[in-house]
């Protein structure tokens, strides 16, 4: 066990290094609602919320209730001179399943439908023990590493942005109503936009390194007699 | 702009590097050089070294070359009362010129920004950073390369946005007779293109650009 404060430069113990910039900074506990910066390129090292595993996996879980709805609802629907056509999720996703063009809609499937559905999965599987104050699952490293991994891959905000475009594209060439998978699209985004604020990996990491998981006996520990 | 940090700082910052240690980029913990992987998240720990930036090289030459094809072949193809009013197949910059050519000004300036200028300037953002990487810079500079490397990051992946616009045409105007669009290969081309960009800004190690920082500020 490591005490607060002190640190070895031969062994790194007690150190951070800033991700962005490699300052190296001592390694404090920090109150929920502090946020760490680093004292050069000022990046956020870990800023711990109150609560915050709790409501990252509720968000998650909201999140999953939403996708499901947005997937098997109607998405959209055009009409013009007595023609007419409704598309789900799944449609806009096939749009390029003909010929040459089919594995961009395993693409297309796997960032609008499948990261957001998996990292709100591994989110809960990381989180739902840490939360309830128990040792982590085995694979919660892995985990919550792939989580991080695949966090700028999961483009759920750039399809609605991009359905809005489309929209605005062919409004004046024909009546479109809109169905409620895209208000439920709608929704994710938020829930996830509000899952981001909460997530603080450093703060994670700790977390799962206290819950007793591939510890190397360095985690702080403000008991633990100078 | 000043950095009252930066210039209150009489001592030279420390780093892992220069402590002959190796921080995690992935959970920020310290270990002796000697360790492969970090033990507390499993990643693997690089040190902040100029051959990384071969890696950088390689997606951004990936994704220049298919940037090319991307805005040579069509992106829509668009057919209206079954061909008779006509058959178009649009590009990228035809789609914009089109879009202003009805006097839809925001759209096209969208789609202008997202799929032209962004593309291009990350083109460029990117080599810069890689080439001046770990080269002399003043902390003003390094300030500077790492905003620009920020923004490049975060970016990024909003150019997706015009494939997502095509994906969507394509699957909703479907009436048949009146009008239909089918998407073009420069789609699958400008995907590409934009993914292998985002994995070239991802393998930049924006430790490198603080690598170039004399030891001793001036002032000492």
């Amino acid at each position: 066990m490591q005490t607060e404060g002190t640190y070895d430069l031969t062994t790194g113990a007690g150190l951070v290094a800033c991700p962005r910039c490699d300052a190296l900074h001592v390694e404090h506990d920090l109150e929920p609602g502090e946020t760490a910066r680093c004292i050069r390129c000022n990046a956020v090292l870990a800023s711990p919320r109150a609560g915050a595993f709790t409501r990252i996996i509720a968000l998650s879980v909201t999140s999953l209730v939403l996708m499901v709805g947005a997937v098997f609802f109607p998405f959209l629907e055009i009409s013009r001179m007595g023609f007419g056509n409704e598309t789900s999720l799944f449609g806009v996703a096939m749009a390029f399943s003909h010929g040459a063009l089919m594995p961009l809609t395993v693409a297309l499937m796997a960032t609008i439908i499948g990261l957001p559905v998996l990292r709100a999965i591994l989110l809960v599987y990381t989180l739902l023990p840490l939360s309830r104050r128990r040792s982590p699952f085995s694979h919660a490293v892995g985990a919550f590493r792939l989580s991080e991994t695949l966090r700028p891959w999961s483009m759920a905000e750039i399809f609605v942005i991009g359905t809005a475009l489309a929209l605005v594209k062919v409004g004046g060439l024909a009546t479109i109503s809109l169905g409620p998978a895209f208000w439920a699209f709608c929704g994710l985004i938020v829930v996830n936009g509000a899952s981001n604020v909460f997530t603080s990996a450093t703060t994670i990491w700790d977390a799962i390194e206290d819950g007793g998981a591939s510890t190397d006996g360095r985690e702080l520990s403000r008991n633990a007699a100078p | 702009m000043s950095h009252p940090e930066e210039t209150d700082h009489a001592a030279p910052i420390m780093t892992a590097h220069r402590a002959g240690l190796i921080g995690c980029r992935s959970c920020g913990r310290v270990w002796p050089e000697s360790e492969i992987d970090c033990q507390r998240c499993g990643a693997t720990l690089v040190a902040p070294d100029r051959r990384s930036l071969n890696a950088v090289w390689a997606w951004l030459l990936a994704g220049f070359i298919f940037y090319i094809p991307a805005n040579m072949f069509p992106m829509l193809r668009t057919t209206t009362l079954g061909g008779i009013a006509g058959k178009t197949e649009s590009t990228i910059l035809g789609g914009v010129l089109e879009l202003l050519h009805y006097g839809n000004w925001f759209v096209g300036g969208v789609v202008f920004f997202a799929s032209i200028i962004v593309p291009i300037g990350k083109f460029i953002a990117i080599a810069w950073l890689a080439r001046v990487a770990g080269r002399p810079a003043t902390a003003h500079d390094a300030h500077w390369r790492l905003g620009l490397y920020e923004v490049v990051e975060f970016i990024g992946r909003w150019s997706m946005i015009d494939v997502f616009v095509v994906a969507i045409l394509s699957a909703l105007v479907q009436l048949g007779f009146v009008a239909s669009i089918h998407p073009g290969p420069a789609a699958v081309c400008f995907a590409l293109s934009v993914a292998f960009t985002m994995l070239s800004a991802q393998s930049f190690d924006p430790r490198l650009i603080w690598r170039g920082l004399p030891l001793r500020s001036r002032k000492d």
